[in-house]
């Protein structure tokens, strides 16, 4: 007896993803044609003081983005893993904090991972064409058909976040979940996230949530809250809600002053143009001697003085 | 005189022209072995430095294979190259000769040998090629392992990385520029490829280029031995 069954119709099937190749604002080691459009830039806001540090945000992107973490070791800290890695594109930093102007014990819990710069030093650092790449939305997306796996993205970055495979050596980082992004989803983190620490919508909306959260937060004592948009980097489309933003490194040493590292932007800059020109300079240099001076050539009296030299020694 | 520079297998053949041994097929061997790694290096690394370049990984199997392969290479130099320092590099200490020819660079350049001391088995030009070469070897290998990543990201902070890849790139294009003037002067000075193909080259060419060398080729006890028969 056969079976006999239908299968059921794939869903959304009309869904077009509302972005793409034609959004790109910049790709690396290459250029591209200004896009015609410019997308509403996004953000996710991550709210420090509502995280409780379920971790469902990790298990979230894991689940998502169909990768399996390697079961770890208990270091004895609450972070689980104990860093990124190439699974684990976001993981709760947790530090406990004596706040000296209270005595209290605050525990601190930031959820690490890409910031999604306006100005990003990976891309800038990647020397594979379309490898790295920003939507006018503001995602830096990795393509990993195109890495070729050489670190360069980790120097660039100024907050050490991607991780290259030992398995595939390639290079992952989080995509801001660019492919939910592009069909009106947002990322699986905010999602999941149980307190809504996590949200995400266009940066302006994110701005004037962050607003709004940080004016409650001064309202019960925390003078310092602030939104952590770090304009070393031109901003970031992952922003924080800090309680204390004018101490950033507390949160697990999140950079007060992100900036891609002035090393890479001469490497990436001056070096290159000045490599190009000296190694030019020198060929140019050899090619024109040769026109003028000719080559220099040995002449039969060398010879002759040669062999009298040595004809002069046998005799 | 002590025959300071003549190296083993260096020997004169008369005849017409006369023929002097240069270098023996063990250097040859090796000089070309470096060589070849030199070569790829430059083009793989070029590769992954300049975007423009970056089509030159096609020669070598894609960006992946680029990036697996290049240190590799690097590797295979080093110890290619330690072989090349261990055969020369007594043959390339620095003499007393050797700043007044360097201070006369430009007769060099004008082609106007006569105005020159007499060299050794290598100028100052030649020596400056080979101590640049050695030093910045050793530095392409000291920065080129602090990023590879597959084997040695753990022992160095991203800050070290950082500063290890500019490093290298900017010693790499100082010897690319380095092999440029070795290239040019050995196209330049005819004859001289010769000596690092077939291991030799003529009376006339020792004669006018290193005289100091083949007089001390002939007159001195090396020579003995060679030309004796």
């Amino acid at each position: 007896m056969a079976f006999e069954f239908e299968l059921p119709p794939a869903p959304n099937t009309d869904v077009k993803p509302m972005f793409g190749e034609a959004d790109l604002v910049r790709r690396s080691a290459s250029s591209v044609p200004p896009p015609a459009r410019k997308l509403t830039e996004m953000a996710k806001l991550i709210d420090v003081s509502k995280c409780i540090g379920c971790k469902a945000c990790q298990v979230a992107c894991l689940e998502w983005n169909d990768r399996t973490e390697r079961i770890g070791f208990n270091y004895g800290v609450y972070d689980n893993p104990v860093d990124l890695t190439p699974e684990s594109f976001t993981v709760m930093r947790f530090t406990e904090w004596v706040n000296p102007e209270t005595q209290n014990l605050e525990w601190l819990i930031r959820k690490d991972g890409c910031m999604h710069c306006e100005d990003p030093g990976c891309l800038k650092a990647c020397p594979s064409p379309g490898a790295i790449v920003q939507y006018s939305n503001g995602i830096v997306d990795f393509d990993h058909e195109k890495c070729i796996g050489c670190g360069y993205c980790i120097k660039g970055c100024p907050f050490d976040i991607p991780r290259i495979s030992q398995v595939d050596h390639k290079a992952y980082k989080c995509t801001l979940c660019s492919d939910r992004v592009a069909v009106g989803q947002g990322p699986a983190c905010a999602r999941t996230c149980p307190t809504h620490a996590i949200v995400f919508g266009t940066k302006e909306e994110m701005k004037q949530h962050a607003t709004d959260r940080i004016k409650d937060l001064q309202s019960r004592g925390y003078k310092n809250a602030g939104l952590y948009d770090p304009p070393g980097v031109g901003g970031t489309h992952v922003m924080y809600v800090l309680q204390h933003a004018d101490k950033p490194e507390i949160y697990a040493e999140l950079p007060k002053d992100p900036r891609i590292s002035p090393i890479v932007v001469f490497w990436k800059g001056l070096t290159k143009y000045a490599g190009m020109a000296a190694m030019g300079a020198f060929a140019a240099v050899g090619v024109l001697h040769y026109l003028v001076s000719g080559p220099n050539t040995v002449k039969p009296r060398d010879e002759e003085d040669a062999e009298r030299l040595v004809g002069g020694r046998r005799s | 005189m002590t025959a300071y520079d003549v190296e083993q297998g260096d020997a004169v053949h008369p005849g017409d022209p006369v023929r002097v041994d240069r270098y023996t097929p063990g250097a040859r061997v090796n000089h070309w072995i470096t060589a070849t790694c030199l070569v790829l290096l430059a083009i793989s690394g070029l590769a992954l430095f300049y975007p423009t370049f970056f089509f030159l990984t096609a020669l070598f199997g894609g960006g992946e294979w680029t990036r697996a392969i290049h240190p590799w290479i690097g590797v295979v130099l080093f110890f290619s190259f330690a072989g090349l320092f261990l055969r020369f590099w007594k043959a390339n200490l620095w003499r007393a000769e050797d700043g007044t020819w360097l201070a006369r660079l430009r007769y060099v350049l004008t082609n106007e040998e006569d105005k020159l001391p007499e060299v050794g088995k290598y100028n100052a030009g030649q020596k400056v090629v080979f101590w640049s070469m050695s030093i910045l070897i050793i530095i392409l290998i000291c920065t080129g392992i602090v990023i590879w990543d597959q084997y040695f990201y753990p022992l160095t902070s991203i800050e070290q990385k950082r500063w290890a890849v500019l490093v290298h790139s900017l010693a790499a294009v100082t010897i690319i520029c380095v092999w440029i003037v070795h290239v040019y002067a050995a196209i330049w000075l005819r004859g001289t490829f010769a000596a690092m193909t077939r291991g030799q080259v003529t009376g006339g060419w020792a004669w006018k280029h290193h005289r100091k060398w083949f007089k001390e080729l002939v007159t001195g006890k090396v020579s003995d031995r060679a030309t004796g028969s």
